[in-house]
């Protein structure tokens, strides 16, 4: 058990350490600027002040939120990977709702908004891969990627020229009513009481997966799926249902960001956050407190990017190169039980010869 | 607009196989792939890479055929390093793809802003040629859909072949599909099968190189981030509804260019642009399902194998 934890501690730990060394060589070779410099802009960025701080939790909100929904869909051995164009679509929702429905105080809006935009989620990450996975075997990573691309489609769509546009001639969607914004915790930044619902989201989910019986069943048809189907469980209605709780998750996380920090749709604007929330699952080994942890890292990391581009000329874009090192030597967790098994059997070859003596 | 007008058209037949180029490649390259048992989502990335690699080498050499060359050779060192992930470490291979895919992404918007700066790739970077082919291009219609197309459509052609016969007509190939369905018979049978999977690999990452180099220094002379867009995860959909053969990735790659094609031609009428476009990702998913015949995968395809020795 304490090996158990130990393990997936370490091993992101030691991921992150070997992807921040590589990362410091490609600054040395490609800026030739010092990478210890790079790093402390990069930290002081993200952690350094309470502005930066707010900043680092506003950019964290909505990884944590969506990481919580793969790391739902991982936990149940689904590859959600279009949580991206969930995301999108639970922002679409909330704009709709939120500029369209006038006159409601805030305690309903809010809510109704949250719900109605992690139903569209939960349909659109459930219902079409999760059905055409269990029905048709259609592999989800594709049905998810692709649903993904026609989510963003389907918001530019809306946006230039479509009926969600508001006036003018660039491409945006009318601010939503006071009732549906959520208010500002710390003045002058973008950090709202979107938090709370983050924190809750991870309590829910803990509960969810740890405490009840459905998250039992999910947790045992990720385990063995062949297993699960022995013991009588209705599998396929489980794969659905992760995947819908998955979307409806990620849908959550967008409608979030509109109501705390947007305010409004506008065209061209990619978040990302769908991509890095996977990022944020495999990282927390689907741990939900984990989740917590890996989002206000890579949030960090994406935040203290953009101020070390300002302090060193350094391409914030090395963050990406960062993660994407990260995760592959999370993936290649082989090589250090071979590297273990190497000082192990080292240590047997010497004991003998310590002995004799 | 006369919807029929469109249709007779040569340019959009034209174009849509110069857009099915950088689907096809990708998606015969993830044949070989899965064929020998390994999901590879890292082909987007792979593109990414060569597109880079390729316009770097055609300006710095001057030369839009070492620009190829060098696009090639990248593509197959990261299909490399994915196969020893793969092959050797069993790695999980959708994580696996993830992982370059990111860092693809990351690694060349970084060196293009490192190289480049705001200006991007110098605009007298060259391009690899078009190719007007002396007797076809006398003959009306056909003549202006099959001359005058870049090089890389030419060589697609004769590469959908060759892939064809390798894979279902030589020793290598028979063996590469015995990994693919159970690699413990093919172990038995005295097969190697990692070294038959970092062969699928490779070649793999050698041929979603030739999409990534036609997207830079084909179609274009230049380079931007994220140029790809998606194209190898397309790619991945065209090799499922081609049911894993060359020759079925190239006429799926067909139907999605179609869309794109459609999607450019349609852009001055009524019919939003963006609703097409979200057409061929619609197809994809149809196709999937199994509207237009089920495929079936490789048997051991996405599993990591252990040799027994």
């Amino acid at each position: 058990m304490v090996k158990k934890v130990l393990q997936s501690i370490l091993m992101p730990l030691i991921a992150i350490f070997i992807s921040m060394i590589v990362g410091g060589i490609v600054i040395l070779i490609t800026a030739k600027q010092n990478p210890i410099y790079a790093y402390i802009a990069l930290f002081s960025g993200a952690y350094g002040n309470l502005m930066n701080f707010a900043t680092t939790l506003t950019n964290a909100i909505p990884l944590i939120i969506t990481g919580l929904g793969v790391a739902i869909a991982f936990s149940s051995g689904l590859f959600n990977i279009g949580a991206e164009g969930q995301f999108w679509i639970g922002a679409i929702v909330a704009t709709y709702l939120g500029y369209q429905i006038k006159g409601l105080p805030w305690f309903l809006h809010i809510p109704l908004i949250i719900i109605c935009a992690m139903i569209a989620g939960a349909l659109w990450g459930g219902v079409v891969p999760g059905l055409a996975k269990v029905y048709t075997g259609a592999h989800e990573v594709i049905t998810t990627m692709m649903m993904s691309y026609i989510a963003i489609y389907f918001s530019h769509y809306l946006l230039e020229g479509g009926p969600m546009m508001d006036k003018g001639t660039i491409p945006q969607s009318p601010v939503i009513q006071n009732s549906a914004k959520l208010s500002t915790l710390v003045p002058n930044t973008q950090l709202s009481s979107g938090l709370f619902i983050a924190i809750l989201a991870v309590v829910v989910v803990y509960i969810l997966m740890y405490k009840t019986t459905l998250g039992y069943e999910l947790r045992a048809v990720g385990f063995n799926i062949k297993a699960a189907k022995y013991a009588g469980m209705n599998v396929a209605q489980k794969l659905v249902l992760a995947m819908g709780l998955s979307g409806a998750f990620a849908a959550l996380a967008g409608a979030v960001q509109i109501m705390g920090v947007q305010y409004r749709l506008y065209d061209s604007f990619t978040s990302g956050y769908g991509y890095t929330a996977i990022v944020v699952a495999l990282l927390a080994n689907n741990n939900p407190i984990g989740v917590v942890i890996a989002a206000l890292f890579l949030a960090g990391l994406s935040t203290g990017a953009q101020e070390m581009q300002m302090q060193t000329n350094i391409s914030g874009q090395l963050a990406d190169v960062v993660v994407g090192l990260i995760i592959f030597f999370i993936a290649i967790e082989e090589l250090y039980r071979i590297i273990m098994e190497k000082i192990k059997t080292r240590k047997t070859k010497l004991q003998p010869v310590g002995g004799q003596e | 607009m006369n919807i029929l007008s469109i249709f007779t058209n040569p340019y959009l037949w034209a174009s849509t196989i110069a857009m099915a180029v950088p689907l096809a490649l990708p998606a015969i390259g993830g044949t070989f792939s899965e064929r020998a048992g390994v999901v590879n989502i890292s082909m987007e990335g792979i593109m990414l890479i060569s597109a880079f690699v390729s316009v770097a080498f055609s300006a710095y050499f001057h030369n839009a055929w070492l620009g190829l060359l060098g696009g090639v050779i990248s593509g197959i060192l990261v299909a490399y390093v994915f196969a020893w992930a793969a092959a050797k470490m069993y790695a999980n291979q959708i994580v696996l793809g993830m992982a370059f895919n990111i860092f693809a992404s990351g690694i060349t918007a970084y060196l293009f802003n490192a190289i480049y700066g705001p200006e991007g790739t110098p605009f007298d970077t060259p391009k690899l040629p078009d190719v007007r082919i002396p007797v076809i291009d006398r003959i009306p219609v056909i003549g202006q859909i099959l001359s005058g197309q870049n090089v890389m459509v030419y060589i697609m052609f004769v590469l959908i072949i060759l892939s064809q016969w390798f894979l279902f007509k030589t020793t290598i190939g028979l063996r590469l599909r015995a990994v693919g369905e159970n690699p413990e018979a093919a172990e038995t049978a005295g097969i190697d099968v990692v070294k038959m999977k970092y062969l699928g690999i490779i070649l793999g990452g050698a041929f979603s190189a030739l999409g990534g180099a036609y997207l830079s220094i084909g179609v274009l002379n230049s380079f931007s981030p994220e140029m790809s867009s998606g194209r190898g995860y397309i790619a991945l959909a065209a090799m499922i509804f081609g049911k894993w053969t060359p020759v079925g990735s190239f006429l799926a790659s067909l139907l999605f260019g179609f869309a794109t094609a459609l999607s450019y031609t349609l852009q001055e009428s009524s019919i939003s642009k963006n609703i097409i476009m979200m057409l061929p990702y619609v197809v994809t998913i149809l196709a999937l399902i199994g509207i237009g015949g089920k495929s079936v995968a490789p048997a051991a395809d996405g599993i990591p194998y252990r040799p027994k020795k």
